[in-house]
C-alpha cells in the first residue's frame, strides 16, 4: 500500500531534522546522563539490590519518556509545520511515521540507558538474557505508544508539558509494573516461563494501545 | 483528475457558538475561478481552509468529485495546492529538500527530480534552491509556498492573500501562475485586494447581514 | 426521572440504615442478622458504601466513555455535555471510594493506604479523572474541548480493562480478591454473604446507581441551559 511508502516518508524527515538540528543527541542523551548521575549520586554508599536497581532503570526509561517522546507533534506545532503536515498526509500515514519515530528513538534510548546501569552498578548483572531484551523492548515500545498519542492531543494546548505529563503518567502504570516485574526475573535469572505472563500483559498492553490509538487518531488530528 | 469539481452543500462554521458563516452552498468546475472577500475577521481563511480540506465545517460539507464520483480520503491530498500566509515550511531544510521530503510523504513519485527543478525555476527560487528556508526572505518563502502548491498539478488552488509580502515581479509570477490555473483547473481566492477579486469570475462576501 | 429520584433516596436512605443498624452475630437467625465475614467483624459494613460506590464510579467513567464516542461521530454538543457531567460524578464517586477503602484500610489493616492492587488502580482512575478536567481547562475553543477530552477518556478508558483484571491477578494484596487471598475470591464474588446481607448490598447497589443517574440528569439539563443560555449571548 502506497501509505506505508508514505509513513517511512514521515519517518525519513522526521530523522533527516534530527540529524539537521541533533536535539535528541544534545538534549535527550544528555538527560539521559544526568539522570542517571544523579541515581549513581544518590546510591553511592547504599549497596543497591538488583531488584531496586531495576526499578530504577524504568524509572530512568520513563522519565526519559515523559522528556522526549512529545516532540514529534510539539516541534510542528511549534514551527506552524502542522497545517503542512495535514496537506500532504492523511491522518493514519501520519500516526504510524511519528510512532515508528517514537519507537526507534526510546529504543535507542532504553539502550544507551541499560547499557549505563550494567556498567556502572555491579549488581545490576544480567542473568537471563533473553528475558531482559524482550522486557526492555516491550515495556520501550508499550511507552512509546501511549506517549505518541498523548503527545498529539496537547500539541494544541497551552502548557504542553505539564499537561503532557499529568495525562500520560495514569496510562504508563502498567507498563512500568510489568517491565519492573519481568527486569527482576531477569537480574535474578529466572527462567523464560516465569517471565511469561508480564510479557502477555506488555503484548497485550502494546496492542490495545496501538490499535486503538490508530482508531482515535483521526479524531485528534483533524480539526 | 478527470472532470474535477468541488461541490459545498450548506456549509457552515462556528466557534464557540459563534457564527462565522453559514448556509453555503455552490459548485466549482475545471475553468471556474471564485473570490472570497469580506473584512477582516469575517472567515475568508476559514472558509479557505474548509475548502482544502484541513478544517472541519460545524455543518454541511465539502467534496470533491472526479467523473461524477466522490474521491476518498488519500486521494484528496493530490487534488488540492493549498497557498497561506499561516502555512509554513521546514526551517532547516533547504528549498530543494522541502519540496522532495513533503512530495515523498504526499505521493511516493518517481521523476520528482526534474518537477522539484522544473518548479523552482518557475517561481524564481532556483538560484537559491539549496539555501536553508530559514534564511529566507518573507518573499522568498512566499514563492516557495506557490512551488509546494504547484509541484504535484492540482486540480484546485486555492490562494490565501495571493500576493502577500510579494514584490512586483512576485506579484507578475502570481498572475501568470493564476492565468494557467484558470485554463486547466479551479482557482479559489481568499482576498480583500480588489484587484485581485477581479481575476475570479465569481465572488463570495462573507459578514455581510450576519 | 422523579421515580429515580425518589427511589433513589428512600433506597440510599435504606441502606444507611440497614447498614449500620443490624448487628453482625456468629450464627444469624431470621432477617434481623448479619453473619460475621471471617477478618472483617463489624468492618464489614463498609461493603454496602465502599463496594457500590466504586462500582458507581466505574459505571460513571464508561458512561462518560460513550457519550465521548458519540460526540466525536456527530459533533453534537449535548453528548459533550453529557459526558463532562458524568465525568464530574464519577470524581466525586471515585473520590468517596478512595476514602472509604482508605477508611476501611485502617481498620482493617493497619494503613491508610498500601498500595495494594485495587487501592493502586482506585488511585490511577483518581489521577485519570484528574487528568481529563485538566485538559478540559487547558483548551478554550469549545469544538477542540470536547473532541480532545473524549479522546482522552477513550485512550484512558483502554487502560481500565487492564487495573480491573490483570493487576490483582499479578499482584499479591490484601483486598480480597488479589493473589494469594486464600479466601477466595472475596465476599462479594464467593457470595459469604447470607441471603439478607446480600439484599442489603443489591439495595445499595441499586441505591447509588439511582442515585447517579438522577444526579447526572440534573447536571446535563443544568448544562444543557446554560448552553443555551451562553449560545444566546453571544449571537
Amino acid at each position: 500500500m502506497s501509505s506505508w511508502a508514505g509513513t517511512f516518508a514521515v519517518v525519513s524527515k522526521d530523522v533527516r531534522s534530527e540529524w539537521r538540528t541533533r536535539y535528541a543527541v544534545n538534549s535527550l542523551l544528555m538527560f539521559v546522563v544526568t539522570a542517571v548521575s544523579i541515581i549513581l549520586f544518590a546510591l553511592r554508599s547504599a549497596d543497591p539490590a538488583s531488584d531496586l536497581l531495576a526499578g530504577m532503570l524504568w524509572v530512568v526509561i520513563f522519565f526519559t519518556a515523559m522528556s522526549g517522546m512529545s516532540r514529534v507533534f510539539v516541534s510542528e506545532e511549534e514551527r506552524g509545520t502542522t497545517l503542512t503536515l495535514q496537506l500532504v498526509a492523511t491522518p493514519t500515514v501520519v500516526y504510524f511515521g511519528k510512532l515508528l519515530f517514537n519507537s526507534v528513538l526510546i529504543l535507542f534510548l532504553s539502550l544507551i540507558i541499560s547499557l549505563m546501569f550494567q556498567l556502572l552498578f555491579q549488581e545490576f548483572s544480567i542473568k537471563s538474557y533473553a528475558v531482559y531484551v524482550i522486557s526492555l523492548m516491550l515495556g520501550s515500545l508499550g511507552f512509546s505508544a501511549a506517549s505518541t498519542i498523548i503527545a498529539a492531543i496537547i500539541a494544541k494546548t497551552r502548557s504542553r508539558g505539564t499537561l503532557y505529563a499529568v495525562l500520560l503518567f495514569p496510562l504508563l502504570i502498567i507498563p512500568l509494573m510489568a517491565g519492573m516485574s519481568s527486569t527482576i526475573k531477569a537480574l535474578e535469572g529466572s527462567p523464560f516461563g516465569e517471565a511469561l505472563p508480564d510479557f502477555q500483559v506488555l503484548a497485550a498492553y502494546l496492542m490495545v494501545m496501538v490499535a486503538g490509538s490508530s482508531l482515535l487518531f483521526d479524531y485528534v488530528w483533524k480539526e | 483528475m478527470k472532470h474535477f469539481e468541488l461541490i459545498v452543500q450548506d456549509l457552515g462554521k462556528h466557534f464557540n457558538r459563534r457564527s462565522i458563516f453559514r448556509g453555503l452552498t455552490f459548485s466549482l468546475a475545471l475553468g471556474d475561478s471564485l473570490a472570497i472577500t469580506g473584512k477582516n475577521g469575517s472567515g475568508k481563511s476559514t472558509l479557505s481552509r474548509i475548502l482544502a480540506g484541513v478544517l472541519s465545517p460545524s455543518s454541511g460539507f465539502v467534496q470533491y468529485s472526479s467523473e461524477g464520483s466522490a474521491i476518498q480520503e488519500e486521494r484528496m491530498k493530490d487534488a488540492v495546492g493549498f497557498v497561506s500566509p499561516y502555512l509554513n515550511l521546514y526551517d532547516e531544510f533547504t528549498a530543494t529538500e522541502n519540496l522532495f521530503l513533503l512530495s515523498m510523504i504526499r505521493t511516493n513519485q518517481n521523476s520528482l527530480e526534474t518537477r522539484v527543478d522544473d518548479v523552482l525555476r518557475r517561481v524564481g527560487l532556483w538560484e537559491r534552491r539549496n539555501d536553508q528556508v530559514g534564511i529566507y526572505s518573507s518573499g522568498m518563502k512566499q514563492r516557495l509556498k506557490y512551488a509546494f502548491a504547484l509541484l504535484h498539478t492540482p486540480p484546485m488552488l486555492i490562494l490565501d492573500e495571493p500576493t502577500s509580502n510579494l514584490d512586483n515581479d512576485g506579484v507578475k509570477l502570481v498572475k501568470d501562475i493564476v492565468r494557467a490555473q484558470k485554463k486547466i483547473g479551479i482557482l479559489v481566492i481568499a482576498t480583500n485586494d480588489s484587484r485581485e477579486v477581479r481575476w475570479c469570475e465569481k465572488k463570495i462576501v462573507l459578514n455581510v447581514g450576519l | 426521572m422523579k421515580v429515580v429520584k425518589y427511589s433513589s433516596i428512600v433506597l440510599v436512605t435504606f441502606v444507611i440504615i440497614a447498614g449500620i443498624a443490624i448487628p453482625t452475630v456468629r450464627e444469624p437467625q431470621g432477617l434481623f442478622e448479619f453473619p460475621m465475614i471471617p477478618g472483617l467483624g463489624q468492618k464489614s459494613r463498609n461493603i454496602f458504601f465502599h463496594v457500590p460506590v466504586a462500582w458507581t464510579t466505574v459505571v460513571a467513567f464508561l458512561v462518560s466513555m460513550f457519550y465521548g464516542y458519540r460526540y466525536v461521530r456527530t459533533k453534537n454538543m449535548d453528548y459533550d455535555i453529557k459526558s463532562v457531567s458524568s465525568a464530574g460524578l464519577g470524581f466525586l464517586f471515585c473520590f468517596l471510594a478512595t476514602v472509604t477503602g482508605a477508611v476501611w484500610a485502617k481498620f482493617n489493616w493497619g494503613d491508610y493506604w498500601n498500595w495494594d492492587p485495587r487501592e493502586t488502580s482506585i488511585f490511577i482512575l483518581l489521577l485519570i479523572y484528574g487528568a481529563y478536567f485538566a485538559l478540559r481547562s487547558a483548551l478554550e475553543n469549545e469544538e477542540a474541548r470536547a473532541r480532545l477530552s473524549a479522546v482522552y477518556s477513550m485512550v484512558a478508558g483502554l487502560t481500565v480493562p487492564f487495573f480491573i483484571f490483570v493487576m490483582p491477578r499479578m499482584m499479591a494484596g490484601l483486598h480480597p480478591g488479589a493473589a494469594g487471598d486464600v479466601e477466595g475470591k472475596g465476599p462479594v464474588l464467593e457470595l459469604k454473604m447470607s441471603s439478607n446481607m446480600l439484599f442489603v448490598f443489591l439495595v445499595a447497589l441499586l441505591g447509588f446507581n439511582l442515585l447517579y443517574v438522577w444526579m447526572l440528569d440534573l447536571r446535563v439539563r443544568a448544562g444543557k441551559i446554560e448552553y443555551q443560555r451562553i449560545k444566546q449571548q453571544t449571537s
